[in-house]
């Protein structure tokens, strides 16, 4: 028999948790490698991806849960339950899986009107046929007025795997190229704008879709170059990019002219001085193409419907190893670093 | 975007880093003091130094509001949080200063009431909408953001607003720079001038830099043209053996300042006769507190203030680094005990202290983290 294990050890040193923690940067990182991993996923060395890849009596499934607490509710282009749709299929997507079917668990404040609440089924039940994908039940829980702010929602969901893809960080090599499928920042600055708080208007949208079918377009033009894929939300491309560098030992040099970003959404990173490179998306994702491949890969997410806005936007290097940057189009360069702090909290 | 993308013209830019070149003599070392933590952050975040010849070097100077705001004055303002009927508020910047016992955004997870505003004016509505509590606005900032601090003081005084107060902590950019040009250590041949203070002190305060120190300063905008631009004028000076003020920011700065920006801040604040820098010790006439006529929003005349002084961290040299003695990479604690997510000092905090942007846009550009001194 074997003997008890001994009590993993932790390295989350944090006295009390902080909006930071759930940011989608540096502290979520340090507190998922430092106290859910060792705790709950034993000594597995797998890198953390968006979904987990299991195989149940020989059917390879990925499998996925994400909770949503943004505020406002609703946003141009977008609402919670519409974020709750797609952002579960965007994290199976990208770990190369087609969304099959989805559970949803509501947590609803007292005092909540029927009247939004049954917007937000509504809006779930639209995006879910959008993106193919069936709701098999869930969960409601009520909670006293004031415990929570409206409505919190949370999808698990269950994929069948893409053929032909299979991405892995330790496939990545040096030459290889980052495709970016369209333009950055679009959800991240307009919540911040349908807050209110700022006397900023801009013609603005939440990118929120489901990019399945410009992730099934990349596989079928180009599986077998395929390395690695991510949806860029809480902390943006550069959070992204960071975390394939630390997992793959290499760098991402990134062309800053090339990442395709708005007028409106780099006119609000401009006067609010954040980097639009760190902002979310909901709608967008990244993937690392083998070098025999790029041109292939770029040409069949262009044809996509949704997938114009797509670009190479750097390439993988050797040195400086685990680092991301940029080369200005002036002629220097700078570090991209993932997102320290919070600057926007509640963004989905 | 206007205003901003002519700025960042490529080949302009390309064209101005020649220029550098071709003025500035090879068998000379340059050191040219950027005063405020835009330009910092500006250097480093369009990797402007890569631009600029070796033998040119850029000092960071003391214009980051944040950072020379000594650690006492931040357990000040959280003393008042701590009662239960005051709501904070402060700039984002903030947010996640280290004092004694945690940062604002550390006390807000405690229960504390801190929120976040973009404005003193956005302070003020909050005191309006929550008129049985006391709305306390944490006021930061060079003579940038004081003549805003004042129009809303003069706002709440007009309207008896009663329940709002402003915590005063702004200072004043000359003599900072007095204090960075008496002190021994330092070796400097022009300043890069902060281009958003002099929008409302204008570039006249500056005249007797280049006229009793010899030093030639050059007002300069932010965008990575304005910073070479104003580095070439320097060196044009230099070159020519002069010293005088010049306005490279002229789309932005009047010559003489904003006279009702500066016609505010007189009729609220008056000098305090001194004030702590963090890294730099007490420094004359460098700070401003409300006057008398307007003491009853004064929050340091309105809640108990403990007053402590508390020393900085012994291994930490934020002071040095504020000073332009060391590059952020030759403090001990640079990047070890002292990262953005975990900072000792508010240099490592603010977009605009040099530690933060070098840490973010710099340090791991070449595995050579160390710079020689």
């Amino acid at each position: 028999m074997d003997t008890p294990a001994a009590a993993p050890k932790i390295r989350f040193r944090d006295t009390q948790i902080e909006m930071a923690h759930g940011a989608g940067g540096k502290a979520s990182r340090r507190l998922i490698e430092g106290l859910f991993a060792p705790i709950l996923f034993g000594s597995s060395q797998e890198p953390l991806g968006d979904a987990a890849l299991l195989s149940i009596n020989g059917t390879r499934l990925a499998i996925t849960a994400d909770s949503f607490v943004v505020s406002p509710l609703s946003f141009p282009g977008g609402s919670i339950g519409e974020l709750a749709v797609n952002g579960t299929v965007n994290d199976l997507a990208v770990s190369g899986a087609r969304a099959e079917t989805l559970v949803v668990t509501y947590v609803l404040e007292a005092g909540l009107p029927t009247e939004i609440l049954e917007r937000e089924v509504r809006a779930m039940g639209r995006a879910a046929r959008a993106a193919g994908v069936t709701i098999a039940g869930g969960d409601t829980k009520v909670v006293e007025h004031g415990k929570a702010d409206r409505m919190y929602i949370t999808t698990a969901g269950v994929g069948s795997l893409i053929p032909g893809v299979q991405c892995s960080t330790r496939s990545a090599r040096p030459g290889d190229v980052v495709l970016l499928s369209g333009p950055i920042g679009d959800h991240g600055i307009t919540i911040l704008l349908a807050r209110g708080e700022l006397d900023l208007e801009a013609d603005l949208c939440s990118d929120t879709r489901p990019v399945l079918p410009l992730v099934e377009a990349l596989a079928r033009e180009a599986a077998q170059g395929l390395r690695w894929m991510r949806d860029p939300t809480r902390g943006g491309v550069a959070t992204a990019l960071n975390e394939f560098a630390r997992d793959c030992d290499l760098s991402v040099f990134l062309e800053e002219d090339k990442v395709p970003v708005r007028e409106t959404v780099r006119g609000a990173c401009e006067l609010l001085g954040l980097d639009p490179l760190h902002i979310a998306n909901e709608g967008q994702f990244l993937a690392v193409v083998a070098p025999e491949y790029a041109d292939r890969a770029l040409e069949a997410l262009r044809r996509a419907p949704g997938g114009q806005g797509a670009r190479i936007i750097g390439e993988v290097r050797e040195q400086p190893a685990c680092t991301v940057v940029a080369a200005t189009p002036y002629g220097g360069n700078r570090i991209v670093d993932m997102l320290v702090g919070d600057p926007l909290p509640r963004i989905c | 975007m206007k205003y901003v993308d002519e700025f960042r013209e490529p080949e302009l830019i390309a064209r101005t880093s020649e220029e550098i070149r071709r003025l500035a003599d090879p068998g000379r070392h340059y050191r040219f003091m950027e005063v405020c933590g835009g330009h910092t952050h500006a250097i480093y975040r369009f990797g402007l130094k890569d631009l600029l010849p070796p033998n040119i070097e850029l000092v960071h100077g003391p214009g980051c509001p944040v950072c020379v705001l000594p650690m006492g004055r931040i357990d000040d303002g959280l003393s008042m949080a701590a009662s239960g009927d005051v709501i904070f508020t402060a700039f984002g910047d903030m947010m996640r200063v280290p004092g004694t016992s945690g940062s604002p955004l550390e006390h807000k997870a405690r229960g504390a009431d801190i929120r976040i505003v973009y404005s003193p004016a956005d302070a003020l509505k909050l005191a309006k909408a929550n008129p049985d509590r006391q709305v306390m606005f944490f006021a930061i900032g060079f003579e940038t953001t004081a003549p805003s601090t004042a129009l809303t003081l003069m706002r709440a005084k007009a309207e008896g607003v009663r329940n709002f107060s402003v915590f005063s902590n702004h200072v004043t950019i000359i003599p900072a720079i007095r204090a960075i040009l008496d002190s021994p250590d330092m070796r400097l041949d022009a300043f890069i001038g902060p281009g958003h203070v002099s929008t409302v002190i204008g570039c006249r305060p500056y005249e007797w830099i280049a006229r009793q120190e010899g030093k030639p300063i050059v007002v300069s905008g932010f965008e990575p043209l304005d910073v070479l631009q104003s580095t070439a004028m320097l060196l044009a000076q230099l070159q020519r053996g002069e010293a005088k003020v010049e306005n490279q920011y002229r789309r932005v700065v009047p010559w003489e300042g904003n006279r009702a920006a500066l016609k505010a801040m007189a009729e609220v604040f008056t000098l305090r006769s001194y004030f702590e820098w963090r890294g730099m010790g007490f420094i004359s006439q460098s700070a401003l507190a409300l006057n008398d006529a307007y003491a009853d929003w004064d929050a340091e005349r309105r809640f108990k203030v403990p007053g402590i002084r508390v020393t900085d961290p012994k291994a930490a040299q934020c002071g040095e680094v504020l000073k332009g003695v060391l590059k952020p990479a030759q403090c001990k604690l640079f990047g070890n005990e002292c990262t953005p997510e975990r900072p000792i000092g508010a240099l490592m905090v603010s977009s605009e202290g040099s530690c933060a942007a070098y840490y973010q846009y710099e340090h791991r550009k070449s595995p050579l983290v160390s710079i020689p001194a």
